[in-house]
């Protein structure tokens, strides 16, 4: 393999290694908060609790964010060196605003907020808190401006080859930021919702009645049948920008060859770029007209548009960005038909009668959000190929000319780690709910001293 | 002074000195947490609790220093950072690897089942040495001008050994100032097995750097260049002097002086730092782009700076209001 597809399959693990976290921590923080808010007005122990086990969470999948960003943030020098020289003039200003006005709030006050309840006044807590939640929100928002400027640039000229900002407005607030940067916040929080509702259900199946349980199922619940849907609109109206930008990439998702009307919405096919032709499919008639153009003759573009004179195709590869988008849609069906169902029992029965096969679903989906996250980048990213940055750069010319021998063993080292990690952190969230639903006081004073019976409640690292 | 009239000029030299500054900090800063994560094979199952709580909330912020020091050399220097990455790949991979192992441990060895907790303690350990090596290896490759020959790569290996041992004894003498008792009496040890660390790398480097280039060599024993460099041996050597005496000494009754080590070698990293870049100035890459041949259009470096300018105070205040929240000695972690 060359070092530049060694390169992108680095890449591409170190951020879907990353992504993992920061998804989980953006809106777990504001959960978080929302716990502890709830226990300021109400005074009643179990939104303590909640929060004392959620926090633990959080600390972990931070701790997990910010080792990978680490990693993130060498990435560019390391294997893209031709991106920065190209767009760093754009790209460097947006990064150094996130490091500036969001990873060293998080950081800091990550601090005071883990390990600073006992030693410092209440509101402070509280307050450290917020900037967490909000300090993960900003950096979300300074990299989806990155990131989507990659995919609809604006606001700048090229001189010498060499991108110059003319106009940071534009920059800022380019056609896909706002579409991207509200998709992927709903996609956090429905992350976090599956999760908290998946763990609070695992701990009921293990026999945990604990009103803090209850209550945390609950709020998973009524948050993931909240945002689902509109998840689902937002994400109908990231389409429809993305057909006016991007329409090469719209054409990948929904595999259509030749710009046409009444195209039907495939809901199986095995796009062949050979043939340049769909295999064995099945779709719904004028579905992605309708979709697409709100109407059933309306006219979507085709691949066969974006080939070139000598016949080299300048349209992403159509398997992956049509399949992932599939499971990214697919996810978020089963999330919606899940959540309403779960909301439905919630209202006649109560979370602590949630009958025994729909704690089983919960449970089961409590990474869903993971793999309907991932997909959804796989769409956007791969569907942006060959560009690096649409129309101005393209993935070849950025890549660095290291050996290639030399990128394949830090991929494999990279991803011996990662799998070890990821493992680890599942079978660790299990462990603790394990723990807590048995009532084991969650303590890390373990290693048993002499003379010393009682084990303090929480502490934690 | 047309240097302050011209931001082609004056920009590039101000974004060298805030990287600079961020490098240093965070070489002081995160030196002490990798240094403690070195010390932990050296300490029973007990200590090894305590010693995670001196750096339990300092150590995410004091890795961001390195982010911020990363983020302005590709912000302010983007062909320089291509090329100075590219130049050290394999080493940014394992000190990245590390990181990330000690990173995760911190969390897992809490919370894990006990049994796995040796093996996250072990991976501790095997992350801060990983990382602490690495960095001291692109040292010594940086001051060898980035070239990967034969008695470069020895070069490196040797202050990769020296900076891994000098992080000990700056994590040493942070658990000091951190811990009583038993704990105190050994950091004081480690802190003075480690001082021949610092005292071996800061000589290597000083004998290397001016042979390395004749540029460098002109800058410093060129007259009267030579009066300008004199105070730093002469104050590295007092503090290198002072530091023994008083670790002898240690610990004081009613605890008194226990920082005065940990800013001892705090100030002993400044001064090796502040020689280093008297040295390599103009230079981002030794000997062949300056910082002003590498630097980002001025535009976009005035907005970087603006914000800079009102956020890095900020930075600053809060992250001193965490270290007064948790001053004095370290106790357990707990999140209640
Ligand atoms: C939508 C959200 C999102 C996306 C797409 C990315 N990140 Fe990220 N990143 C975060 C959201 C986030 C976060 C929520 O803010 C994290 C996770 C946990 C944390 O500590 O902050 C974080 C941590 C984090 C850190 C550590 C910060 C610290 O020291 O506290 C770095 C250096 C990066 N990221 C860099 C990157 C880069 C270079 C990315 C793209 C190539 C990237 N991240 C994609
Ligand atoms: C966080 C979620 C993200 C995921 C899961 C993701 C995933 C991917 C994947 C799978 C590729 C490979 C595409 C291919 O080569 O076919 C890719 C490419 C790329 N993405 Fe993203 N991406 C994410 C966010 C970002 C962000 C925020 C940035 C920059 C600000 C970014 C910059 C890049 C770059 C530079 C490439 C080119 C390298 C390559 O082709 O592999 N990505 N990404
Ligand atoms: C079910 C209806 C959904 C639709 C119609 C939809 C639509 C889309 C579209 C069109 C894109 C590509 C945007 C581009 O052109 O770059 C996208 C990306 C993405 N989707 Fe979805 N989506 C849906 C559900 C979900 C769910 C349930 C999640 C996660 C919980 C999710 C997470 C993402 C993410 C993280 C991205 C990449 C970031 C971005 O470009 O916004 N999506 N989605």
């Amino acid at each position: 393999m060359d070092t530049l597809l060694l390169s992108r399959i680095q890449f591409g693990a170190n951020i879907s290694f990353h992504i993992l976290f920061p998804t989980i921590t953006i809106a777990l923080g504001w959960v978080l908060l929302f716990f502890k808010l709830r226990f300021n007005a109400t005074g009643d122990k179990k939104w303590m609790e909640a929060y004392l086990f959620w926090v633990k969470v959080f600390a972990l999948s931070f701790a997990m964010g910010v080792v990978s960003g680490i990693t993130m943030s060498f990435q560019f020098g390391t294997n893209w060196p031709g991106f920065m020289e190209r767009v760093g003039n754009i790209a460097g200003p947006l990064l150094a605003y996130e490091v500036l006005t969001a990873f060293f709030l998080e950081a800091v006050f990550l601090g005071i907020m883990l390990f600073g309840a006992s030693r410092v006044p209440n509101w402070l807590h509280t307050t450290a808190t917020f900037l967490v939640a909000f300090g993960t929100t900003m950096s979300a928002f300074w990299i989806l401006v990155l990131n989507s400027w990659m995919h609809t640039p604006a606001g700048y000229e090229i001189r010498d080859g060499i991108a110059f900002a003319t106009d940071w407005v534009a920059i800022i607030f380019n056609p896909s930021m706002p579409y991207r940067l509200a998709h992927m916040l709903l996609a956090s929080g429905l992350t976090v919702a599956f999760l908290i509702a998946g763990i609070s259900a695992l701990r009921m199946i293990w026999g945990d009645r604990q009103e803090s349980v209850k209550s945390a199922l609950r709020v998973g619940i009524i948050l993931a049948a909240g945002l689902i849907p509109i998840q689902i609109f937002a994400g109908d109206m990231h389409g429809l920008n993305t057909l006016e930008h991007q329409p090469q990439k719209v054409a990948a998702m929904e595999g259509n060859w030749d710009t046409q009307s009444n195209v039907p919405l495939l809901l199986f096919a095995l796009p062949d770029e050979e043939a340049r032709e769909n295999r064995f499919e099945i779709g719904i008639p004028n579905g992605a007209s309708l979709i697409l153009k709100h109407k059933a003759d309306g006219v979507v573009p085709g691949l066969n548009d974006f080939v070139a004179e000598d016949g080299t195709p300048e349209h992403p590869p159509v398997a992956p960005v049509f399949w992932s988008f599939r499971i990214m849609v697919g996810t978020g069906m089963a999330m919606l038909a899940l959540a309403w169902t779960g909301a439905y029992f919630l209202r006649r029965r109560g979370a602590g009668f949630m009958p025994k096969p729909m704690l089983f679903a919960f449970a089961a989906m409590a990474f869903s959000g993971w793999i309907a996250t991932l997909a959804g980048w796989y769409t956007t990213e791969i569907g942006r190929q060959p560009w690096l940055v649409q129309g101005v750069l393209t993935t070849k010319e950025a890549v660095a000319a290291v050996p290639a021998p030399i990128v394949m063993a830090t991929l494999v080292a990279y991803l011996v780690v990662y799998v070890a990690l990821i493992l680890a952190y599942m079978g660790t969230i299990t462990y603790l709910a394990w723990k807590a639903s048995k009532g084991e006081p969650l303590s890390t004073r373990q290693y048993p001293r002499s003379g010393e019976a009682e084990v303090i409640a929480v502490p934690g690292e | 002074m047309d240097m302050f009239n011209d931001p082609n000029l004056w920009l590039p030299w101000v974004f060298a000195a805030l990287m600079g500054l961020s490098i240093l900090i965070y070489v002081i800063l995160d030196g002490f947490d990798l240094g403690v994560g070195l010390l932990m094979p050296l300490s029973d199952d007990d200590e090894k609790d305590r010693l995670v709580a001196s750096i339990g909330p300092f150590w995410d912020a004091n890795e961001t220093w390195l982010v911020l020091a990363i983020g302005l050399l590709l912000v302010a220097f983007p062909v320089a950072h291509g090329v100075i990455l590219t130049a050290l790949y394999l080493p940014v991979a394992v000190m990245l690897i590390g990181l990330i192992l000690r990173g995760v441990s911190f969390e897992f060895r809490a919370k894990a089942p006990i049994g796995q907790k040796p093996y996250w303690n072990g991976a501790f350990f095997t992350g801060s040495l990983m990382a602490s090596m690495a960095q001291g290896f692109m040292l010594g490759m940086y001051v060898m001008g980035l070239t990967w020959t034969l008695p470069h790569v020895a070069f490196a290996l040797l202050t990769a050994v020296f900076l891994t041992v000098g992080y000990s004894c700056i994590g040493a003498a942070w658990l000091i100032a951190k811990t009583e008792g038993a704990l105190q009496i050994k950091a004081v040890g480690w802190a003075k097995g480690g001082l021949w660390g610092l005292l071996l790398g800061i000589a290597a480097i000083s004998l290397a750097t001016p042979f390395i280039s004749p540029r460098i060599f002109e800058k410093w024993f060129g007259f009267p260049q030579l009066l300008y460099l004199a105070p730093f041996p002469v104050l590295s050597a007092a503090l290198l002097g002072f530091l023994w005496w008083k670790l002898r000494r240690m610990p004081m009754v009613d605890d008194r002086h226990a920082w005065t080590p940990f800013a001892a070698i705090m100030a002993l990293f400044a001064l090796s730092f502040g020689g280093m870049a008297y040295s390599f100035y103009p230079y981002v890459v030794p000997d062949k782009l300056t910082i002003y041949e590498a630097a980002s259009a001025p535009e976009s470096l005035m907005i970087i700076l603006i914000g800079t300018l009102f956020v890095l105070p900020t930075i600053l205040a809060y992250t001193a209001l965490s270290y007064i929240i948790f001053r004095g000695k370290a106790t357990e972690l707990r999140y209640d």
